[in-house]
């Protein structure tokens, strides 16, 4: 077994108004940042995950973002795995 | 009639739904969170307003997992009345009763007002005892009420008469001004295809006495009453 950690990035779906980032981008603006936009604000998620490869930790992870960490009626997500190496404590 | 209330942790409003309950009639019984079955002979369950664990994650993600969800869904599943009422709402969206999503409010604060409701369909369980059309002043309060689905999704809903309510101006109009949170077509409430399980933001058991203030939730729960007189009626009967 594998140790892998697992960084998950929620947002709410592109078609979807995402009235933090708007409010935030307007704040950006205010403070003569005009060349920033597009702001989306969402969840980041870590978690460890023990599997024999990086295959079956994404599975147990993309798992989990389906049932429980994202509602994909409304939103999308993304992970990113990295293993942890032996030695190194956590 | 014996409707069962569940009680989350961090459900606020399971007692006002009790007495919106029994003030028409019916009996209410307390379900708890940990239950893993329901009691003989009841009639429709109530998921109350509150703030579930906290609205971590998501409003109603984590409750929707709650051991008492299984009963819940199953009952829903056998054609069972299932009444969610702003969180109770959000739980019944997260665990894929209802369709859609309950997302922050369009202004991101907490709105707690009366709000006006147009009663879009008059012909289902939870409408049946109001007129077509008529307006009933509810209160909300919520910071996630703004009612999200895709586009097809929400044509469907509409297509479907699956609007049970919507928030209107003084006059009746849907306008963006009587909107408190954003909401797709001003959506404060849906039912499911089927017309067994519905939700909404306002609270209509904060509704149920003129002393404070308005009387006009009472309509919804003797309307539940009502159906499942009939309901049993037909069963005894038939």
């Amino acid at each position: 077994m594998k140790t892998y950690t697992a960084s998950i990035t929620v947002t709410l779906r592109r078609a979807i108004l995402d009235v933090q980032g708007k409010a935030v981008e307007n704040a950006l603006h205010s403070l003569h940042m005009p060349a920033l936009g597009n702001v989306r604000i969402g969840k980041h998620i870590e978690l460890d995950v023990q599997a024999p490869d990086r295959e079956s930790a994404n599975d147990l992870v993309m798992d989990a973002c389906k049932k429980l960490l994202s509602n994909p009626v409304m939103e999308d997500f993304s992970i990113h795995l990295e293993e942890k190496s032996a030695g190194v404590p956590a | 009639m014996k409707i069962g209330v569940v009680t989350f942790p961090g459900s606020n409003c399971d007692a006002d739904a009790r007495h919106g309950a029994t003030i028409t009639g019916n009996e209410a019984v307390q379900l708890w969170h940990k239950d893993t079955s329901l009691p003989a002979g009841l009639d429709a369950i109530i998921l109350p307003g509150g703030f579930s664990y906290g609205d971590y994650l998501r409003t109603g993600a984590i409750a929707r997992f709650s051991p008492i969800m299984n009963e819940v869904i199953r009952f829903a599943n056998d054609g069972g009345i299932v009444f969610g009422i702003c969180n109770g709402f959000q739980i019944l969206c997260e665990s894929g009763l209802l369709p859609g999503g309950l997302i922050r409010n369009e202004k991101l604060s907490f709105v707690c007002k009366d709000v006006n409701l147009r009663v879009e369909n008059a012909t289902t369980a939870f409408t049946r005892a109001v007129k077509p059309g008529a307006i009933l002043r509810i209160p909300v309060a919520h910071g996630d009420g703004r009612f999200t689905a895709p586009q097809e999704m929400i044509d469907r809903i509409e297509a479907n008469g699956q609007v049970l309510f919507r928030y209107v101006s003084n006059t009746g109009d849907v306008t963006a001004d009587a909107n408190p949170n954003g909401s797709m077509n001003n959506i404060a409430g849906i039912i499911n295809e089927r017309g067994n399980v519905m939700g909404m933001m306002p609270h209509p058991e904060r509704a149920c006495e003129p002393l404070l203030g308005s009387a006009d939730g009472t309509s919804v729960f003797a309307s539940l009453a009502l159906h499942l007189e009939q309901h049993n009626h037909l069963q005894y009967t038939e």
